[in-house]
């Protein structure tokens, strides 16, 4: 086991070591130099030599890199371009809104989607089973700008049950923000989990071992929540994983037309001030979440599945 | 044929149609998946709207359909009325028609989804093949670079890359040209590992096939299906990240795009103007859902395995 962890978590040195550095191609050889977009047309040289001086545009690459790999671990991305505050602050001020935000709108939505995916397996070639495919499908294929739009729109303005934006950092009153934003996730995920686990979970009741768990005279309840729901964890869980870039696009969106002053809208203030140390250090970031949601599914398939270590 | 139920409901579409495959049998894998096509219907019908977008994209490209766009054809904010085909849906700020507005759209989002594939699928393709077919550091390396790339979220490198080469159409092309060869580089790889030592390779091999007679000509064509499936799965990617990158006001600039449209109606809503959110929405709705079911569809068809 430990082993098992210890090999997992060394083979995600390289992949961090790749991000690190396709970002930094990306932000600081692609990218270039920022410093006259960020004087506008009438800087003189000075001020120019000063700015680069200050973020470090005069070194070499390879020192720049090496302070970006600095960065990476001290988790100290330098001042905001735009509001000259600490990176590390403002996003330490971000985590909160976000994951109120995004936390229950997940657990609800991979709730509700394996609730209806053994729905719909039990049900499987019936009209309930089509009827929900069917919607899945349509609901899958609608922008989920449209979703937010609409939802706000019509829940908040129209019918006043919501707020239309806005935040409130203390409990409980923050909930009564969080509600509208967090239902439009569930519904514009819905979709398509409903129709990954109903494949995860079809495909473990073809099994041999549901024909014998049957025959030794289960119910279907002991069939479908015992034994197939076990078996189907991993595709269930590496699922989970998937949807972490869904997780920050909603919270882009959803932040960012609700007003709530997360990373998401961060990030999309960064992109509008063109404000790069934020962006990049998103970016970073996101990665890194991303990796290690990966090592930490890669160590849950143990749990789950205690065959994965011997592999 | 007695896995055909098990299959459909795998597949989750069993909804959308029926093929029957149990008269299908060596004719090509290309023929036999379009005569198994062919008797799903509704995988027809999106073929058929699929087409219809790409049309309505080639004519506005060649300027015989909503030219000029930007005329003002009637007040702002006109509701949709049948007086003109030009106002069936309504005016937007300036006064000009969101019909052809939505024509546009179609143009930027059908080219879009063909330019993103055109620099995807070579890279996807000679990446997994060279990959899976020379094994050893070289399929490290080529895993690394798409493990990394793919740890990247998708939506943060498309920003990364559009914000970092400026706004417009070619950014957009190349961010999504760069980030979604991933999945079809894991899938060629996986293929090329199966076929490099079958009989059919061997034999190439032994009658002074060259590397690159062996990966281009024997075993592409036979796996050559998985870019077909994945072509309908990338338009699809493709036109939902430009509506999201145009919105985020690192897209289209200047021409009117369904993702800039959507953009003008978060303020219009409050006033309700619906009109132009309902046309781009719709728009984008029947091309994503089509390219939706066609990649479900073509999967059952190509897919040789449930033949």
């Amino acid at each position: 086991m430990l082993a098992y962890v210890v090999r997992k978590v060394l083979s995600a040195v390289p992949t961090l070591f790749g991000v690190a550095l396709i970002v930094f191609i990306l932000f600081n050889t692609v990218g270039g130099d920022p410093t006259y977009q960020m004087l506008g047309r009438h800087a003189t040289a000075k001020q120019v030599a000063e700015l680069r001086h200050e973020y470090g545009f005069d070194q070499p690459q390879y020192i720049q890199f090496i302070t970006y790999l600095k960065q990476i671990v001290t988790f100290d991305y330098g001042r905001s371009y735009a509001t000259k505050q600490k990176i590390s602050d403002m996003i330490l001020d971000g985590i909160g809104p976000s994951l109120s935000l995004m936390i229950p709108a997940f657990l609800v939505t991979t709730l509700l989607s394996l609730g209806l995916a053994l729905l719909v397996a039990y049900f499987r070639g019936r009209w309930i089973d089509r009827t929900i495919v069917i919607v899945c499908v349509f609901g899958m294929s609608l922008s989920m700008l449209a979703y937010i739009l609409f939802g706000q729109y019509f829940f908040a303005y129209k019918m006043g049950w919501f707020p239309i934006s806005g935040y409130e950092p203390m409990w409980p009153e923050r909930i009564q923000y969080l509600i509208l934003p967090g239902l439009i996730f569930v519904a514009v995920s819905l979709g398509y989990d409903v129709r990954f686990y109903r494949t995860a979970i079809l495909d473990e009741t073809n099994q041999d071992y549901v024909r014998t768990a049957r025959a030794k005279g289960l119910s279907e309840g002991r069939v479908y929540f015992k034994h197939v729901l076990k078996n189907s964890m991993i595709p269930i869980l590496t699922n989970i994983v998937i949807e972490i870039p869904l997780l920050i696009l909603g919270a882009f969106l959803l932040e960012s037309f609700f007003g709530i002053p997360g990373l998401g809208s961060m990030t999309i203030d960064a992109v509008h001030n063109s404000d790069f140390p934020v962006i990049k250090a998103m970016t970073t970031l996101d990665a890194m979440l991303f990796i290690f949601g990966n090592l930490l599914t890669d160590i849950l398939y143990t749990l789950v599945d205690p065959r994965v270590t011997f592999e | 044929m007695t896995t055909k139920t098990s299959d459909q409901n795998r597949n989750g579409v069993a909804g959308f149609g029926a093929f029957v495959s149990s008269h299908v049998v060596g004719k090509g894998l290309l023929r036999d998946a379009w005569i198994r096509l062919q008797r799903d219907k509704i995988a027809l019908l999106c073929i058929g709207i699929v087409a219809l977008y790409a049309a309505v994209a080639l004519m506005v490209q060649m300027g015989w359909l909503a030219t000029p766009w930007d005329e003002v054809v009637s007040g702002a904010y006109q509701p949709p009325s049948f007086a003109s085909y030009k106002t069936i849906l309504g005016t937007d700020i300036f006064g000009r028609s969101v019909f052809f507005k939505v024509l546009q759209g179609t143009r930027i989002a059908m080219s879009v989804g063909l330019v993103s594939s055109l620099i995807s699928i070579p890279i996807g393709v000679c990446l997994g093949a060279i990959g899976g077919y020379f094994g050893g550091w070289v399929d490290d390396l080529v895993v690394w670079v798409y493990t990394t790339v793919s740890s990247i979220p998708n939506i943060m490198l498309l920003i990364a890359i559009a914000f970092l080469l400026g706004k417009g159409l070619p950014a957009i092309y190349v961010a999504l040209g760069a980030t979604s060869w991933v999945s079809l580089a894991r899938i060629m790889r996986g293929e090329f590992i199966k076929h490099k030592s079958r009989d059919y390779v061997v034999a190439a091999e032994s009658i002074g096939a060259s590397h690159r007679s062996r990966i281009f000509r024997h075993i592409l064509p036979n796996v050559s299906h998985f870019i077909i499936i994945n072509l309908s799965i990338q338009f699809m990617t493709a036109i939902k990240a430009e509506v999201i990158l145009s919105f985020l006001g690192l897209g289209v600039q200047g021409q009117p795009s369904w993702g800039v449209m959507i953009d003008d109606a978060k303020l219009e809503l409050s006033r309700g103007v619906w009109w132009q959110l309902a046309g781009a929405t719709v728009a984008m709705f029947f091309v994503v859902l089509a390219f939706n079911i066609l990649g479900d569809s073509l999967r059952d068809a190509l897919d040789p395995k449930i033949k």
